[in-house]
């Protein structure tokens, strides 16, 4: 029992998990916008590994910090783009499209990362972002700690919560994509574009996709490694449905998520000699499954997701 | 003139089979580009591809050992995609039939030689199948979605596996390495052809689909799984039990799956370990697509996957570029062949617009 | 008097789909004050004509013009409802189309503000309340469209357009969801809003709302203007001359024998108590060779009894019999092997697979029958003998047994469940909307059907919105209202009203029984 305590009263424990969260955040975040318009986007997996690779390239090719953040936003909306032009334009199967894009982003990346660095043992380093104070919040008594451990990265993330909660719910075009999502119909009749609000809302999720991939190259580590996303997209698919679309949920799944997984981190290092060390790292996945089966059936998915939408269609 | 779009009131054979054969053909031609941005010649790189993968007896048969695992991935997704039902977690399943096939045929258990192979693969067959089972009845019972959870099983599925290969089916003679003990010579499958690496795994790849070609043809089954998938409610209200027949089809496609895991223990490395597959199950997806679901189809689109990854292979230590430029045109294919789909739902009309 | 002001002009309007012609070279007027009434059979074109002034469809030939300013009319360009909106015409489609997880507010608000704003809600709210006031629409606006009535959706939809200061209102088929009492607060609405200067366009195949409503008629018939005259100089007589376009043969029906009960809703209970569609002590009986209509507004428990005659649901309390017997266990293939026809309400939907082939779809209930298969084989032989039969018995059009089911229009799917069903010369028929969206052709086949099938000695339940159907058909009335079945007695006991009155939750007991 002292160390589960000495574990949950540590800021070092409390900011371990933010870092977990953070690109979480982005991807749960990017997920939402994408199917608050009815857009389901598989090709989050893939998206991430583009934004990690991208980003990280940018910066090691002296792009800046940045500017590597914008190129990793660009890639991911590339993806997002050719996602909506087969989902939306096209009406094609959102499930197989996502799919696709995974497969494509990621041997995309690799490719370009084996051409660009044919000869290289060791996956080159770059100065990532480092953790900055922020005045007055560093010195609240164990909070300041936990947060001042964070990048500025990490603050993007949680700006990013307030702005796509702030849009959703205080701007009429918040109001549009929310009514999208649940019947196109509707928007059609007051005279907006169905595809106009979807392609966008795809095109800028999959770029908040991106950049959680880019958290984990120039943030959380400092270089690029083949499957370091690991399924990381795919828990964020899950974590949208555990969140009922809302970005406040968003983040606070994302928190919590972040916190076991720092947990069985720090579990580990206690118990790891008597429990295989696998058993730790499949946990993520099984919470996520968990989380999943648990909400499903009160889940209120937005009711237009999956249904493609063409001009003028009547029920 | 402006462009409209009819739609088609049917598709005819010829046409399906020529959108997967340009799907395929418009994907080799676009990674042209990759391949000039590495520096190489286009051309010469599909000429050294198709060498290495169709250019001599040895380079056909691996080219056939890669495709035997894709057949039956390939057949996993087809039945599942039939009924709508997402299958992505064939690579989980695939690793689930293999260590099936090492717990049954390794020794463990004290088997009569002429039924060890049969064993295993019953084994591998109904332990892949479970694998699928569990998230169809999630999806039934709880409403889960069953995408994301077959995709999260992979990795729960390939930890798993790590853990026992590390642990007690280590196998002690292996110098360190983490693999599982091996088959016992009465449950491994016999080549072919004498010196080649082709295993009698494809000609279970080929029965596989031939059933299954015959299921979806002529038989209730069949008949069921379309209905069910093709729309549900109409399926339900006419009497069909749809519950049911979505477990049948989740048990058949996990388990053709298992098979493709056994296959590759029992013909090709003799042992279980974590690099069995390298994303089998995720290109089975790819081989289902572009075969249109077909049962026999998917043989060919095997063939064709699988000689892209054996011809990169060879192209990649001929000129250097990475053999990813495989995982890009198998990417590539299954988007073209999305593409494709959408021309066999409507035509393409030129249409003179009337003066208004 | 000056004549009022144009508002809208369509002019030599014609628009194929394929080799169908929807609207034939149309034209139509309306001025301001003035409630003109569409008035046509299914499949007229009355709806495609309006998708295309509102812009959902591009027309193939003519051009729309509408009143933008004093001054004169603008045309507007095809298919773009953005300017049709611009142009103040606003269009409330048969099928909402609000947005049902947000609130009624936000439905009125939407498309109206710029995207990129803060919004401006309260603006919105204290002008949507001025508007209420006028018009007389009450709805609370801060209610999720998910928890409305469908008469309230409806006044959203209205007030979505006035919101917008249209200056013409489209309704297409408004009445099909009212109750009669509820359709006359609807046309006391809109006679306030012409009173103001709006233009009304109001869709029906009903001919008496529409000598109740309307001003001047134009009729369509098989996507070409019928005719044309005031309200004031119609005759009743002509008019339905004019839609059906020859006098068509009654279905005739003589009173059929009865028999005894064949099945029994006893004090059935299901569903949440708290939901209009669950089902609250219902008990009745289906006889032998008797029709008994279900009436009801649409979403009182209709679909409930109807799932539990179908085999998809069991009561939570209270007990079904089969021939007498209890039904414990049921499904969908059990009722179908008990004798039992069943024809969904949304026959596209529920009744076929679009992409298998009208054989397939002929055999689907029966497809593990030995006729049909052998262990787990099918006969596909004996599959496409069947059809062949099934198609030229019940006339459907269609290019063969092995065309897909998707292609087949409307009247012909129903065929193709016909049968299917009434083939195997069932003992109880459940028709649930039989005639929905069908041809008046279509309509007196499957009436014919349904009648016969009663002559046999069938017990018939026939689920329907349309009270002229059930006048019909049915030889006893049942009304269902917020999931209680009443008895209402022999048809011939009955009128409209009567019916109408017990749809919107009046005791049948308060009235004066009818001799």
């Amino acid at each position: 029992m002292d160390t589960l305590l000495d574990i949950f009263s540590s800021a070092n424990f409390w900011a371990a998990a933010i870092r977990i969260a953070t690109p979480l955040i982005f991807g749960v975040l990017g997920a939402l916008l994408c199917e608050r318009a009815g857009v389901l986007n598989l090709g989050i997996e893939g998206i991430f590994v583009a934004g990690a690779m991208a980003g990280w390239l940018a910066v090691y090719l002296g792009a800046g910090l940045w500017g590597g953040v914008l190129i990793a936003a660009l890639a991911g909306a590339m993806f997002g783009l050719l996602h909506a032009f087969l989902t939306v334009i096209l009406g094609l199967s959102q499930h197989v499209s996502g799919i696709g894009i995974t497969l494509l982003a990621t041997s995309a990346s690799y490719f370009t990362y084996r051409t660009t660095l044919p000869d290289v043992s060791s996956p080159p380093r770059i100065i990532p972002y480092q953790p900055i104070a922020v005045p007055g919040l560093s010195d609240l008594p164990f909070l300041g700690p936990a947060l001042f451990q964070q990048t500025l990265f990490t603050w993007l993330a949680l700006a990013l919560v307030a702005l796509v909660a702030f849009v959703l719910y205080r701007t009429p075009l918040g109001l549009a994509i929310r009514a999208v999502g649940d019947n196109p119909a509707s928007v059609e009749a007051q005279g907006l574009s169905v595809r106009g609000l979807r392609i966008g809302a795809v095109v800028i999720g999959s770029a908040l996709m991106a950049l959680g991939g880019a958290f984990l190259t120039m943030s959380a580590f400092d270089a690029f490694f083949f499957g370091m996303v690991n399924g990381r997209g795919w828990i964020c698919i899950a974590l949208v449905v555990f969140a009922s679309w809302q970005p406040g949920k968003a983040l606070l799944g994302a928190l919590l998520f972040g916190a076991f997984d720092a947990f069985q981190i720090r579990l580990q290092a206690e118990i790891g000699q008597v429990v295989p060390g696998q058993v730790f790292l499949m946990m993520p996945y099984l919470l996520s499954i968990l989380a999943l089966v648990l909400v499903a059936r009160k889940a209120d998915y937005p009711r237009a997701l999956l249904q493609p939408w063409t001009k003028g269609q009547r029920h | 003139m402006s462009l409209r779009l009819d739609p088609r009131e049917h598709a005819p054979l010829p046409l399906r089979l020529l959108v997967s054969l340009l799907a395929g053909l418009v994907a080799l031609l676009l990674v042209a580009i990759p391949v000039m941005a590495a520096g190489a010649n286009p051309l010469d790189a599909y000429v050294l591809m198709a060498q290495g993968a169709f250019g001599s007896m040895f380079a056909l048969s691996e080219t056939l050992n890669r495709a035997t695992p894709l057949i039956l991935t390939g057949l996993a997704a087809a039945v599942a995609f039939r009924a709508r039902l997402w299958n992505i977690g064939a690579e989980g399943q695939l690793y689930m039939g293999a260590l099936a096939a090492v717990l049954v045929g390794s020794g463990f258990l004290q088997l009569p030689g002429p039924l060890a192979i049969p064993a295993i693969m019953l084994a591998g067959f109904l332990a892949g199948g479970l694998m699928m089972v569990i998230p169809a009845m999630l999806k039934l019972r709880f409403g889960a979605d069953e995408v994301v959870i077959t995709l999260l099983l992979n990795f729960v599925v390939i930890l798993f596996i790590q853990m026992l290969i590390e642990g007690p089916l280590k196998d002690p003679l292996a110098m360190g390495w983490p693999q599982s003990v091996p088959l016992v010579a009465e449950a491994r499958f016999d080549k072919l052809i004498p010196r080649l690496r082709m295993h009698w795994g494809l000609v279970i790849g080929l029965v596989a689909a031939l059933i299954l070609w015959l299921m979806v043809k002529r038989t209730v089954l069949g008949f069921e799984i379309k209905a069910v998938g093709e729309n549900k409610a109409a399926a339900r209200f006419a009497g069909i039990p749809v519950d049911a027949t979505m477990l049948k089809v989740a048990l058949i496609s996990g388990g053709l799956a298992g098979l493709a895991g056994v296959g590759e223990v029992a013909g090709v490395k003799g042992y279980l370990s974590a690099d069995l597959s390298p994303g089998f199950g995720y290109s089975g997806i790819v081989v289902a697509m572009l075969a249109g679901l077909s049962p026999i189809g998917s043989v060919l689109a095997a063939i064709f996957i699988a000689a892209v990854f054996v011809g990169a292979d060879s192209m990649s230590r001929a000129t250097g570029i990475s053999n990813y430029l495989a995982d890009l045109v198998v990417a590539l294919s299954l988007l073209c062949v999305l593409v494709g789909s959408f021309f066999l739902r409507f035509r393409l009309r030129w249409q003179s617009r009337q003066e208004v | 008097m000056t004549e009022p002001n144009l508002l809208l002009s369509l002019t030599n309007i014609t628009k194929r789909f394929g080799a169908l012609v929807a609207n034939d070279d149309i034209s139509l007027d309306l001025r301001e004050g003035e409630i003109l009434a569409l008035l046509g059979e299914n499949g007229a074109g009355k709806t495609t004509l309006m998708n295309i002034l509102f812009g959902h469809y591009v027309q193939d030939d003519g051009i729309v013009r509408v009143r933008t300013d004093a001054e004169g009319m603008t045309t507007l360009p095809p298919g773009s409802p953005g300017a049709a909106l611009a142009a103040g015409v606003g269009m409330v489609h048969q099928h909402f189309t609000l947005a049902e997880n947000l609130s009624g507010l936000d439905n009125i608000r939407l498309g109206t503000e710029a995207l990129l704003s803060f919004g401006q809600r309260a603006t919105a709210r204290a002008r949507i309340e001025k508007i209420i006031a006028v018009s007389g629409l009450e709805v609370d606006i801060d209610r999720r469209v998910a928890d409305l009535t469908v008469g309230e959706k409806q006044r959203v939809e209205i007030l979505k357009a006035l919101y917008r200061d249209a200056r013409v209102l489209i309704l297409d088929e408004p009445t099909a969801v009212l109750t009669p009492q509820e359709a006359e607060g609807l046309f006391a609405v809109l006679r306030r809003l012409a009173a103001n200067g709006l233009g009304v366009i109001f869709i029906s195949h009903k001919l008496g709302e529409v000598l109740a409503v309307s001003h001047r008629i134009m009729v369509l018939r098989a996507g070409r203007k019928a005719g044309e005259l005031t309200t004031a100089e119609a005759d009743r007589r002509a008019i339905a001359d004019l839609m059906v376009g020859k006098a068509l043969a009654e279905v005739t029906r003589t009173p059929g024998s009865i028999g005894k009960a064949l099945l029994e809703f006893d004090n059935v209970c299901l569903g949440k108590p708290s939901t209009r569609t669950a089902l609250r002590q219902v008990s009745f009986k289906l006889r032998a060779g008797e029709i008994v209509g279900l009436a009801g507004i649409s979403g009182n428990g209709q679909t409930t009894i109807a799932a539990l005659l179908s085999g998809l649901a069991v009561p939570d309390r209270g007990t079904l019999r089969l021939y007498g017997q209890p039904m414990t266990m049921t499904s969908p293939r059990r009722l179908v092997e008990a004798g039992v026809a069943r024809m969904p309400e949304d026959r596209q939907h529920d009744g076929v697979v679009g992409t298998m082939s009208v054989a397939e779809n002929i055999a689907i209930e029966e497809v593990r029958s030995p006729e049909l298969s052998r262990l787990g084989f099918l006969d596909r032989n004996a599959m496409r003998a069947r059809a062949e039969s099934a198609i030229a018995a019940y006339d459907v059009r269609c290019p063969g047994p092995d065309a897909e089911a998707r292609l087949l229009s409307g009247g012909n799917v129903q065929k193709l469940i016909l049968a299917r069903v009434l083939e195997r010369e069932p003992r109880i028929i459940l028709a649930n909307q039989p005639t929905r969206g069908l041809d008046i052709g279509a309509q007196a086949e499957v009436h014919r059907r349904i009648i016969a099938a009663r002559d046999r000695g069938a017990a018939v339940l026939v689920i329907s919105e349309d009270l002229d159907e059930l006048f019909a058909l049915a030889d006893r009335f049942l009304v269902v209202h917020a999931g209680e079945v009443a008895e209402a007695g022999p048809a011939d006991t009955l009128d409209r009203a009567t019916i109408g009155l017990m749809m919107a939750g009046q005791s049948r007991t308060t009235e004066p029984l009818a001799q």
